[in-house]
């Protein structure tokens, strides 16, 4: 002890550890304190906005007093709705595809590596794609053209945790059903995506959780519609755009409208992401 | 395919040869397997069809946006990329401003997020207790599930006017007066602008080369740093000098994973970047990144020549995030392969 604090270098090692160690530790500690941060912000703000009217009455008109997010609300379930509707099928079935005959071909590879590009593609530019080759032709923003966009940011979620889950179930599993005879798609659906069922609805909330949150490409697919509309050839109001639209205005009850709307959103999404993960961890690390 | 047939093959084999008692069902059960191999065929092409949507996904985005951006780069050819102006008056574009937002926004957010997330991988993987961990770790990646508008809101409603009355006068009392970076810090400080992006920018992928950082500080044998620590290392010691080394690969493709999803962030952004087409020196002016100059003007924009540039950005932005995250994917893959040699 005394040779350690006396030698200079060992000192010197010594000082370096802790302020490498301290630094860690701060790290950490400005990590939690953003969350804290943002979340406590939100329901400062959010907290008194959220009425029985917000779920009840549409989005108001400028310069009017009351009115809520009803319609905003309804638009982001129906048309989150829907594109977990067409993305959980389409994800799954590829991840299968992926999880099955991905270590035999270099079309798999070459997917697998597509689709984890996908991933962290900028959602902008799905925006952007879905008004190039739907928007554009039926020459009005749609809820369906807002399904579609944010189904092509969900499929490679589903695609690639249904490929990871998959690939947790063990050989032996398989041999034992390829042993009494099963032919390989009754394999694959009936024992091993069985198996792993918890995990892969795991990645569908996560998706939901992902494209409930999303912005950018609804800018320019759904748009937004200041009425009550369940018309999904219709602009469509939703959550993520009234906000941003709201937070930008410069009434304050608009204002006020969207903190509340995004004190639902962010509880929601983090609900999402909670459940996801605790309930269904121990499954999923199976 | 080999396997598959294989596979298919064995009931049928095992039923014919093996067992010629039971050679009345032989031709029923070829009927069997007949059938469940043209089941396995059809299963193969169909989930083959679900996997290659992906890849028509992404030939369209790359066609859909060429086919858009078409106009814009024969009315200003290929200079469109290095024009230093944006504006619809005049229905004249270039690129550059949105660029240089993009870039720079996203260069601070590295800088910031590069030694944080360092810093939280540290603690999640050798510091923290075990029992701790699970908790941090969710902690962290709760930030990555906030919404990017969310993000945008507290940065302009909340962190932006701290950040003005508290962040940058220093920054200019300080940094502004040294002689070459100075004029970065100069100006008027209205708390939005590239600087404020860019610092929400790295709190928003924190959280992303963090957990890429802690996958790959975990997967380092454990006998490498017992050997360091037998030998007296430090703990700081063993992680600089023995994990970092090992893991460098995964940590610089984490980082570019980062890198990848700020450059096409978009909401968060719009909100505190101050939306001006204007390149200034100062880092505390106003700005546009190509994702924030697509969000505020593609619903708008009326003319044909103005819709065309704006896919020009957009294919601009995709192409440089495409490259940015494949040489991130192509870091993690070599590591994934290292840790196969574990």
């Amino acid at each position: 002890m005394n040779h350690t604090s006396s030698n200079p270098v060992y000192r010197m090692r010594l000082l370096t550890h802790r302020i490498g160690i301290f630094m860690s530790f701060s790290a950490m500690a400005l990590g939690i304190f953003f969350l804290a941060w943002i979340l406590i912000t939100l329901v400062m703000n959010g907290a008194s906005a959220i009425t029985p009217a917000i779920f009840s009455a549409s989005t108001p008109a400028p310069g009017s007093d009351d009115g809520g997010l009803a319609n905003a609300i309804f638009g982001s379930l129906l048309m989150v709705g829907v594109s977990t509707l067409i993305s959980t099928p389409v994800g799954i079935l590829a991840g299968i595809y992926l999880a099955e005959y991905g270590d035999e071909s270099w079309f798999a590879q070459a997917t697998r590596f597509v689709v984890d590009i996908m991933l962290s593609a900028p959602s902008i530019v799905i925006g952007l794609f879905v008004y190039a080759i739907y928007v554009i032709h039926t020459k009005h923003f749609s809820g369906w053209a807002g399904s579609f966009a944010i189904s092509l940011i969900a499929i490679p979620v589903v695609i690639r945790t249904t490929d990871n889950m998959l690939a947790l179930v063990p050989t032996s599993l398989r041999e034992a059903a390829y042993a009494l005879g099963a032919p390989r798609w009754k394999v694959a659906l009936m024992v091993r995506l069985r198996a792993v069922r918890a995990g892969i609805l795991t990645g569908v909330l996560l998706a939901v959780a992902r494209i409930s949150g999303e912005t950018a490409p609804l800018l320019f697919t759904a748009l937004n519609n200041q009425f009550f509309s369940a018309d999904m050839n219709q602009p469509m109001a939703n959550l993520p755009v009234v906000i941003y639209q709201f937070a930008m205005s410069p009434y304050d009850n608009w204002r006020s409208l969207a903190w509340g709307g995004a004190l639902l959103i962010t509880f929601g999404v983090l609900g999402l992401n909670i459940l996801s993960r605790t309930f269904f961890s121990q499954k999923a690390q199976g | 395919m080999n396997t598959q047939t294989a596979v298919n093959a064995m009931p049928t084999t095992v039923e014919n040869k093996e067992y010629p008692s039971q050679v009345l069902t032989s031709s029923r059960s070829g009927a069997v397997a007949r059938r469940q191999r043209i089941q396995d065929f059809l299963f193969h092409k169909i989930t083959l069809c679900f996997a290659m949507f992906a890849f028509l996904v992404l030939a369209g985005i790359i066609v859909a946006l060429i086919y858009g951006a078409i106009p814009a780069f024969v009315g200003f050819g290929p200079s469109f990329i290095t024009t230093v102006d944006w504006d619809p008056v005049n229905d004249n574009y270039g690129a550059m401003i949105a660029i240089v937002g993009t870039l720079l926004t996203s260069i601070i957010a590295l800088v910031i997020a590069f030694p944080v997330s360092f810093g939280i991988a540290l603690f999640l993987t050798e510091i923290c207790p075990v029992w701790l961990r699970r908790p941090m770790g969710a902690a962290i990646e709760l930030l990555a599930g906030i919404p990017s508008i969310i993000y945008g809101m507290w940065g302009l409603f909340v962190f932006a006017p701290i950040f003005a009355e508290h962040v940058q006068p220093p920054l200019q009392n300080t940094l502004g007066e040294l002689p070459l970076i100075g004029r970065f810090f100069s100006g008027p400080m209205m708390g939005i602008g590239i600087l404020t992006a860019g610092v929400i920018l790295a709190v928003m992928i924190i959280p992303f080369i963090a957990s890429v950082m802690r996958d790959v500080f975990e997967i380092v044998p454990q006998v490498l740093k017992e050997s360091a620590y037998a030998l007296g290392c430090t703990r700081w010691e063993v992680v600089r000098k023995i994990v970092l080394p090992f893991t460098r690969g995964g940590v610089v493709g984490g980082v570019m994973l980062g890198l990848g999803r700020a450059l096409g962030e978009t909401m968060a952004i719009t909100f505190v970047i101050g939306n001006a087409h204007e390149l200034s020196w100062s880092l505390f002016s106003a700005g546009n990144s190509i994702a924030s100059t697509l969000a505020n003007e593609f619903a708008e924009a009326e003319s044909k020549l103005h819709v065309s540039s704006l896919f020009a950005l957009g294919l601009i932005l995709f192409v440089i995030t495409f490259i940015v995250l494949s040489g991130a994917k192509l870091m993690l893959l070599r590591m994934a392969r290292k840790e196969g040699l574990k």
